[in-house]
């Protein structure tokens, strides 16, 4: 049973080719990672001095000097956390609701054969309908505020949730489902027994899904109603024309989401245990 | 010996909007307590169909099922049924697998915690117990799904082609096994096979279900005349041969 391990973690490279192969999948591996920063380095430093040197205007393509200068000043002013926190809480907010909900809803639709039914027409229209046509709607229902902004995200995460979640059910094995069954279980501990453990890496896939969705509905919240935020400072600083502004803020933007990426990953690393 | 299941006047249609599929017609039958009956039969002759009824999985459209005297309405403890894979939870354990069915009906005490104790130990699962079903061979996950389902501790026991995802070595490994764990445990076994052979050295009688609808067709009694009677030394007995030859023409004419 063991040689299962033995497999994964070779063992001391005795062969003068096996260590040959081992030092060139190194190698590749360096070489992609300096090739990356390189391409970063290199973007940025054009960017720099195309702007220092005035082939292009910097009033309007912003440069990186200035946008660590913004970041500085936002800090100085004592904004930038503020603005930071306000968007990663309502995103955070939005993807974990749109999940936990999703999957509830998912679980409604699994229990009633007839809810799925009479709901399945409903669902396919608004999964195609764009979300951010209705973000005026609710606006005018709920009012101007992170309220409206986390309904928009949800709007945008929520309907691709119960979709996968569900299907995620009802790709599990049916037979998995009957042994419950003939130990005399309930429905409930169908649910609990099988449906939701076996579908559990379906949404941990969901909440990554959303991850990339809630930033889309936030974004979107925010240009139409806040007052503080990421996407806030991106429509306020076109509108004033500070593109230094707007490239700050979609420079920490990318950086915010890609991290809290990570932490779902990190977290599907965690609790999807993958016993090999 | 007591009748520990009745089978009486069993009919069951299938209703589709294809239209109907009559899988089982007028069976009857009585199995005795402590005995083991396999059944074979042309696929789709009703055979799953026929242990589902039993299980209680499904309602028949005629007739009924007793156990122990009482008419099946809906599964129950005394009842064990095995299925063709051993559908191991890949996210539990093997221990956690086959606590299965005792957490499923609230039965977890010390007691039937000595017992999965006992039976893990027995059947050389033991030192596995906190290993995932990936990291058990065929076999060993088919004792695994074996023990789940005698943990729980039926009186009777439906094998529904239980070995037929084994290959030929490992699958008559697991049939010595299981033979000797249904006799030691004693329990009653009624177990459905494709296999003609298989079927003769498990059994006490041998039933032969007819083409769709399914309806007993004829029933052999095996009696071969060795001492410690198990699957192997039954195919080595010299009455095998025979009962082989009249099984697969009865099953031949028909196919
Ligand atoms: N839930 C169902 N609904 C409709 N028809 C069914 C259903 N289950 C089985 N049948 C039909 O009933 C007949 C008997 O099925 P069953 O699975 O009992 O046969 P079987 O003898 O076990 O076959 P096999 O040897 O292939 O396992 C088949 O024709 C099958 O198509
Ligand atoms: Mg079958």
């Amino acid at each position: 049973m063991s040689n299962t391990k033995l497999e994964l973690t070779p063992g001391p490279a005795t062969s003068p080719e096996h260590e040959a192969f081992l030092r060139s999948v190194r190698m590749e591996k360096i070489k992609v990672r300096v090739t990356q920063i390189l391409i970063l380095v290199i973007a940025f430093g054009l960017w720099e001095i195309c702007a220092q040197l005035r082939i292009v205007d910097p009033f309007i393509t912003s440069q990186p000097s200035r946008v660590i200068q913004t970041i500085f000043t936002l800090h100085q002013e004592g904004v930038l956390f503020h603005h930071i926190a306000v968007t990663c809480v309502e995103t955070i907010i939005g993807f974990l609701l749109g999940t936990i909900l999703g999957t509830i809803i998912a679980v409604f639709l699994w229990w009633s054969e007839f809810i799925s039914k009479v709901a399945e027409p409903y669902l396919v229209i608004l999964n195609s309908l764009p979300k951010i046509a209705l973000g005026p709607i609710f606006i005018v229902w709920i009012g101007a505020g992170p309220a409206a902004i986390i309904v928009m995200t949800l709007a945008i995460s929520l309907i691709v949730t119960i979709l996968e979640v569900l299907n995620g059910f009802i790709a599990i094995d049916k037979e998995k489902i009957k042994l419950v069954h003939i130990f005399g279980g309930s429905k409930t501990q169908v649910l609990r027994k099988v449906l939701l453990p076996a579908s559990f890496p379906t949404i941990v896939n969901a909440l990554k899904i959303n991850v990339g969705l809630s930033w889309v509905g936030v974004i979107v919240g925010e240009f139409l109603v806040s007052k503080a935020g990421l996407g806030y400072l991106i429509v306020y600083g076109g509108q004033v024309f500070r593109l230094d502004l707007v490239m700050t803020s979609v420079f920490i933007l990318g950086i915010a989401a890609a991290v809290m990426y990570q932490g779902v990953v990190l977290f599907e690393k965690i609790v999807v245990k993958n016993p090999k | 010996m007591k009748k520990i299941v009745q089978i009486q006047n069993l009919g069951m249609k299938y209703q589709s909007l294809n239209g109907e599929i009559n899988a089982l017609t007028k069976i009857n039958l009585d199995i005795h307590e402590g005995e083991f009956v396999s059944i074979v039969g042309p696929s789709g002759c009703g055979k799953s169909t026929l242990l589902s009824i039993i299980s209680g999985l499904i309602k028949p459209t005629e007739g009924r099922v007793l156990v122990d005297g009482e008419t099946v309405s809906g599964t129950s403890r005394k009842i064990g049924y095995m299925l063709q894979k051993d559908h191991l939870f890949e996210w539990r354990t093997i221990q956690g697998n086959i606590r299965l069915g005792l957490e499923i009906q609230k039965n977890i005490t010390p007691d039937t915690k000595a017992y999965m104790e006992h039976l893990l130990q027995t059947y050389g699962l033991f030192e596995f117990r906190h290993k995932y079903p990936s990291q058990l061979s065929g076999g060993m996950r088919q004792r695994a799904a074996l023990i789940r389902t005698l943990v729980t501790n039926p009186q009777i026991l439906l094998l529904d082609e239980a070995f037929s995802a084994l290959d030929y070595q490992t699958r008559l490994a697991v049939n010595e096994d299981i033979y000797s764990i249904i006799k030691k445990e004693n329990k009653t076994a009624i177990m459905v096979t494709h296999d003609i052979a298989e079927s003769i050295s498990m059994a006490d009688r041998v039933v032969v279900l007819s083409r769709r609808p399914g309806t007993i067709k004829e029933i052999y009694s095996i009696e071969i005349d060795i001492e410690e009677r198990t699957p192997l030394s039954s195919r080595e007995a010299p009455e095998f041969q025979f009962y082989f030859q009249e099984i697969w023409k009865e099953l031949d004419v028909h196919v």
